[in-house]
């Protein structure tokens, strides 16, 4: 954890021994209680092997799924017991995805798809724009703003993808293997990226196979048979 | 911190399920292809139905239901009948034609003969009628050859006959211009006219006709059938054989009995209903075929579109709006197929009428109702689909 990031401020994600177990048959305990916090603008990669419950983790943090028991608070708020519309609410104003296998619409522009970032936070289509075109030149895209997703490369995609993830000005940036399915070239190209983002005081929460990325964030955590640890340190 | 809302106005919603539907145009249109049957049948239904009421309407009007007949409620061999029948009943609206008729009673004494009979006519039973001009124009009568005999030989009871065709036959009858007579029990009455056809009274064809002033004078006419044909405007005969009876007899209408045809309007009515809500049922069923149709293919789009709906789910969409697009690309199709099923509709039965050599008619409102029903069906239609879809769990879909 990196304190300094704390001090004065409400932690943005604050988890109290959250846990998380999958009925049978058989009964799967995904992620065994653990309790972390983490500040606002941290870069924080969670590593571990294949079923170890990183994407558990992940969806637990974007509100796509509820913990068993524990309590979770973004941005000082416990979100743990909310109702399926204030966590759709919550979602739609301050979690970003990106995702591995990038989700984007392919038969819809760059423009729209990033356009969809801000769809459910009530804004209307010219606003939407705007900012959609905003973002696109931030990720480097403007020349390929009008084009189809499904004609761009992996790491454009990916980089689509993020820019409709930051589009919403979340408080959490939410990454599961953003580079898994990606070349080194544009595995770096995105790595950069995401490092910008926390340059601008953005908080990033990569789930991460690649050593690179993980050595790219300021703070590591190591999840394994859902036990999570802090760079060796048992977290709980 | 509060949490701030989720939202998703209709018009997103409109247009997201406009771009969903574009994305797979074919499978759209084959989407809809069941309720645009359903439609085109129900549309085709309804104009085929007010087509023909307006065919049933023409024929039932030009035949059956313009046609009114007066008999003597209570028989006695006398004409109960004043002698100005027709101008009487002129002055009711809506008649053409109307006047006296009945058979001569005939014991045999009649025995209308010509010489150039080819029968023996003591054994030829050809009866003799005595009808009033307008009882004669009301029978609707062709003439083969010749003329009908008018007002003018009625009032002087001249003795002039009209002979029916298959008579004529018996009688060797095939000219008048030479002016043959008939005897009739030796009277000679001139021929002036053969009928070739009538389009009501088919007696008539195996009849002699004379006027009734001159049957009257020349024959025995107790124990005779007396009775009044009236020829009416389309629509009018209901109310002539409700005025009729009085017209002729203000001192004792209930001598009168009035035979009016079924009111035309009702038999229309029942039989084009009968029609309808059989088409009708089938159209119902192809509706619920093309119901079926596009909730089948619209879950299968849901099961296809799982990765779509659990990113919209993580960008913030409730079940709620999930739910209420796939309804609303439900219904989107439903009113295409709505609006194309107009369409058939209309050009089948435009096409049918055209065949039969009939008017169009279709009433505006049921083409406007096609994308309405439409809609209806693609929106019950995408219920299920819908709420299928408003629980697709968005963490299972994002994986990998």
């Amino acid at each position: 954890m990196n304190p300094s990031a704390m001090v004065g401020d409400v932690p943005v994600v604050a988890v109290d021994a959250i846990s998380k177990v999958f009925d049978g048959p058989p009964q799967v305990v995904a992620l065994k209680a653990s309790t972390f916090e983490i500040g606002r603008g941290e870069f924080v990669a969670v590593t571990g092997p294949s079923g170890s419950g990183k994407t558990t983790l992940l969806s637990l943090l974007g509100l796509l799924d509820s913990p068993t028991l524990g309590h979770y608070f973004l941005n000082g708020l416990d979100v743990a017991g909310l109702s399926d519309s204030d966590r759709a609410g919550a979602r739609a104003h301050q979690i970003g995805f990106v995702f591995q296998a990038f989700h984007l619409i392919g038969h819809r522009t760059v423009v729209e798809n990033v356009e969809l970032g801000l769809l459910y936070q009530g804004i209307s289509k010219r606003e939407r724009q705007r900012r959609a075109l905003e973002v696109i030149g931030q990720v480097g895209l403007t020349s390929r703003q009008g084009g189809l997703c499904s004609q761009l490369s992996g790491g454009e995609k990916q980089r689509v993808a993020i820019a409709r993830a930051v589009v919403r000005q979340p408080a959490l940036l939410l990454c599961d293997e953003p580079t898994g399915n990606l070349d080194t070239e544009s595995s770096n190209v995105v790595l950069n990226l995401l490092q910008q983002l926390h340059s601008g005081g953005l908080t990033v929460v990569v789930i991460t196979h690649n050593p690179i990325v993980a050595a790219s964030a300021k703070r590591n955590l190591r999840i394994s048979d859902g036990v999570l640890s802090e760079l060796g340190e048992h977290l709980s | 911190m509060t949490i701030r809302r989720s939202k998703f106005g209709w018009r997103d919603t409109v247009t997201e399920s406009l771009s969903a539907i574009a994305q797979r145009p074919v499978r759209a249109m084959l989407t809809a292809l069941g309720t645009l049957l359903g439609v085109g049948a129900f549309v085709a239904t309804i104009g085929l139905a007010e087509t023909a009421r307006a065919q049933v309407s023409s024929r039932f009007d030009a035949l059956k239901a313009t046609e009114v007949r007066i008999e003597d409620a209570a028989p006695d061999g006398t004409n109960p009948f004043p002698d100005d029948v027709s101008q009487r009943l002129q002055r009711l609206n809506g008649i053409n034609h109307a006047g006296i008729r009945f058979t001569l009673p005939d014991n045999g004494t009649l025995q209308p003969r010509t010489t150039a009979s080819r029968l023996d006519s003591r054994r030829t039973m050809i009866p003799v009628i005595g009808a009033q001009p307008g009882a004669l124009l009301a029978a609707l009568p062709i003439v083969h050859v010749g003329r009908l005999y008018d007002d003018f030989h009625e009032r002087r009871a001249e003795r002039v006959a009209i002979v029916g065709r298959a008579a004529a036959v018996q009688l060797g009858l095939t000219r008048v211009d030479n002016q043959p007579a008939v005897f009739i029990n030796d009277i000679a009455y001139t021929v002036i006219g053969i009928l070739d056809e009538v389009r009501r009274s088919p007696d008539l064809l195996l009849a002699i006709v004379i006027p009734v002033s001159s049957a009257t004078r020349d024959f025995r006419t107790n124990g005779a059938t007396y009775s009044v044909l009236i020829d009416t405007q389309p629509g009018a005969a209901q109310l002539a054989g409700a005025q009729a009876p009085r017209a002729l007899r203000p001192d004792n209408p209930q001598r009168l009995q009035a035979l009016v045809p079924q009111d035309p309007k009702l038999l229309r009515n029942q039989v084009s209903s009968d029609v309808t809500n059989l088409f009708l049922a089938l159209s119902g069923l192809a509706l619920l075929i093309g119901t079926i149709a596009i909730a089948n293919a619209t879950l299968l789009n849901v099961i296809d579109r799982r990765g779509e709906i659990g990113l919209r789910r993580a960008l913030g969409a409730k079940r709620s709006h999930i739910g209420r697009q796939i309804t609303v690309e439900a219904a989107l199709v439903g009113v295409v197929a709505g609006v194309a099923g107009a369409s058939v509709g209309v050009i089948c039965v435009v096409a049918f009428s055209a065949t039969h050599g009939w008017t169009t008619t279709i009433a505006f409102s049921n083409i406007l109702a096609a994308p309405a029903i439409g809609l209806v069906t693609g929106a019950i239609a995408g219920l299920i689909p819908a709420v299928r879809a408003s629980r697709t769990p968005p963490a299972d879909t994002l994986r990998g």
